[in-house]
């Protein structure tokens, strides 16, 4: 939702990022206030993925240029693990597998963590059961998940679900969701968005990054941008994801692109 | 006695030292380690009080403070003060039962008929290099009897501690389970700091008769050396038990995160009919340590059954070897084993190694080997950063998990002091 006069969370100014000597973001901006749901979409290698794990601090991608602000802070002054505590929450396209570690027990050492971070009390075992399970049925996840081993043997559709129940429980106030409508059948979709549609509210936001229009269908965005070569390309409300669906990524590239244009200049 | 002593030294003096293990040392000076060490003021303690607050501290750290697991856990603990048994507790209990738990130099004077009858019966004093240098030099150790039908009514344990500069401890154990009986030993190393190498050459025996069952478990923290490999233990260890009798089972449990370099092979002679055996190991290595260490299943009675389960983790500049052998007899009929070797990496600059040798000289054996070596990514330490996790969280989870298999297999207050040793051991060798 967009929110008059709401705070800015993020502010992106001319990001560039390198994995192994490749620049792959040249130059992104992109302004995020609370209440507001973005959508980046793009076609495969635009980087996508990228600016959602250099946004988490993931330490393969080097920051070579521009500068993020986060609640008016300086992103990169802070390590991973701050950036979460400080509330930015990366749902995984590919959520690893962690075995012989319970998903119950990471999840609540996870939790308290935070709750310890915000000044609250931790949950003892039995405390976080019950809070666990009743999260866990917004997601309609059996507790059986809870005594497995992290994301091991989970299909693509318990993975996803998985991410979005941890996001359910640390309630972050930016979540980026990466790819997270891939490998999901129809159902998986709509429980998940669901999901994510309970969470969003005038204080927290969310950037979705996706490559189908499929997943719009079911979070609604108020932005949608267009990523191309490592940079936004286009901008633009909702509709713009149905114009992407029906004529492909290539149509843009003949207008000429007016955030880049700004960049160059 | 002495005639044993004298016979093994003499066949140690014909033996070369082993060279064929994964590790690397600079050339021992045996004429220049001090064979026996009493402690210097307080030759007898008369209470757990006079103990060493040191000693009492590295118990704190653990989480397993002595006197609560005393008093507590209802353990007997002989502490094997440099090289003499100082301390030992509950001893009217046990002979009740009728179980011998004393010294071994005890043993010698009061039981010798037991100690002619079973010591250097499993090990032979030629067996191997060190095994032979124990024989003639052993100083002091532990001796434990279980009389025919006897469950022994509480965990047995002794820690062993080295404390004076440059002096070797070579202690010997030998365990006895009459026909029926059963017993769980617990054997806990700590070591403080010292500059300079210091050999730990021990030889433990273990016999189990008829349906008789020994427990064995080990959490084994020598003294490793600085960051840079400087000083450190030598922890040349030969344990090996035999399943004498028909349906005994000999269980070996080892959680190795100390020495500078480990070298040890606790082994099972599976010579009863049905008899079982069983290895469950956690080695450990940080910085510059060198561990060689693994188990032998020698299957000769007919339906042996044999488990291995070893797990090593190498963090730092170390190297950790799992060296394993199954060998099934051609008596071994319907022999079966199972081996699982799991190794995981921390870091660029450790190494992992695993040599398991089978050998199967019956057609109705199976032998089973699954092994697998992981890493722990950067990619799974980054999913516990961005759930706000810091590194040595997120290690000592991984690496607990990595463990389950084994620790499930240690008494309880064992499995949380291991948990909590390797956690301290690990601390900053990832990211």
């Amino acid at each position: 939702m967009i929110v008059a006069d709401s705070k800015v969370l993020l502010e992106v100014r001319g990001l560039c990022a390198s994995v192994n000597g490749t620049e792959v973001l040249k130059g992104l901006d992109l302004t995020v206030r609370s209440g507001e749901v973005h959508a980046i979409m793009g076609p495969n290698g635009s980087g996508k993925s990228t600016f959602a794990k250099v946004l988490a601090g993931h330490k393969a991608y080097e920051v070579t240029g521009g500068s993020v602000l986060f609640q008016g802070q300086n992103l990169f002054t802070l390590e991973p693990e701050e950036r979460a505590r400080a509330g930015i929450f990366l749902a995984f396209q590919y959520p690893i597998e962690i075995p012989g570690v319970g998903n119950g027990q990471f999840l609540r050492l996870a939790y308290n963590t935070l709750q310890t971070q915000r000044g609250k009390e931790e949950l003892d075992p039995l405390e976080f059961d019950d809070f666990v399970r009743e999260k866990m049925k917004l997601l309609e996840m059996n507790p059986d998940f809870l005594d497995r081993s992290v994301n091991e043997g989970f299909s693509g559709g318990e993975k996803k679900r998985n991410e979005i129940l941890q996001m359910a429980m640390l309630e972050p106030r930016l979540a980026i969701l990466d790819e997270t409508d891939s490998g999901l059948d129809i159902d998986a979709l709509r429980i998940v968005a669901q999901g994510v549609n309970h969470l969003t509210n005038k204080d927290n936001a969310t950037i979705m990054v996706t490559h189908y229009q499929r997943l719009l269908n079911y979070i609604v965005p108020d932005f949608v941008h267009v990523m191309e070569a490592g940079r936004i390309t286009k901008s633009g409300g909702k509709e713009l994801a149905l114009e992407l669906e029906a004529r492909g990524y290539d149509w843009i590239e003949s207008p000429i692109p007016t955030s880049s244009a700004r960049i160059a200049a | 006695m002495l005639d044993f002593r004298l016979k093994c030294y003499e066949a140690w003096l014909k033996m070369e030292e082993p060279t064929w293990a994964n590790v690397h040392h600079p050339k021992i000076d045996y004429q220049a380690i001090s064979y026996y060490a009493a402690p210097k003021k307080k030759a007898k303690l008369k209470s757990m009080d006079e103990v060493d607050p040191e000693l009492l501290r590295t118990f704190e750290k653990l989480g397993v403070p002595l006197h609560e697991r005393m008093a507590l856990a209802g353990v007997a603990v002989d502490v094997i003060f440099d090289s003499v048994s100082v301390t030992t507790t509950y001893k009217d209990k046990l002979a009740e039962a009728g179980v011998i738990f004393c010294s071994m130099s005890e043993a010698v004077h009061e039981h010798p008929e037991l100690v002619q009858k079973y010591l250097g019966t499993v090990v032979p004093t030629g067996d191997n290099f060190y095994a032979a240098l124990n024989s003639a030099v052993f100083t002091d150790g532990s001796f434990c009897y279980i009389p025919k039908g006897v469950k022994c009514p509480m965990d047995l344990s002794t820690y062993f501690r080295i404390n004076t500069e440059e002096s070797g401890q070579f202690e010997r154990t030998l365990i006895i389970a009459e026909e029926g009986a059963s017993v769980t030993y617990l054997e806990g190393c700590t070591a403080p700091a010292f500059s300079s190498n210091q050999l730990h050459a021990a030889v433990v025996e273990l016999v189990a008769l008829d349906n008789a069952e020994i427990k064995y478990s080990t959490v084994q923290n020598w003294y490793a050396g600085d960051e840079n490999g400087v000083g450190g233990i030598y922890n040349f260890v030969t344990k090996r038990g035999v399943c004498k009798g028909v349906n005994s089972r000999i269980s070996w449990t080892q959680v190795e995160t100390g020495a500078a370099i480990t070298w040890k092979y606790p082994s099972v002679i599976l010579l009863g009919d049905n008899s079982v055996g069983e290895f469950y190991s956690v080695a450990v290595t940080n910085n510059y340590q060198q561990a060689d260490t693994g188990t032998k299943m020698i299957h000769i009675g007919k339906n042996t059954r044999s488990t291995i389960v070893s797990k090593g983790i190498s963090a730092g500049h170390s190297n950790n070897s799992y060296r394993g052998l199954v060998k099934i007899s051609p008596t071994a009929e319907g022999a079966r084993n199972y081996s699982q070797c799991d190794s995981m990496l921390i870091g660029e600059h450790s190494g992992a190694h695993t040599f398991p040798y089978m050998q199967v000289r019956n057609n109705s054996a199976k032998v089973e080997h699954e092994a697998s070596t992981s890493k722990i990514g950067e990619d799974q330490m980054f999913y516990f950063a961005q759930r706000g996790i810091d590194a040595e969280a997120a290690v000592s989870m991984i690496i607990n998990g990595f463990c389950k298999d084994v620790f499930q297999q240690l008494p309880l207050e064992f499995a949380v002091e291991a948990t909590n040793l390797l956690s301290y051991k690990l601390e900053g060798s990832v990211g």
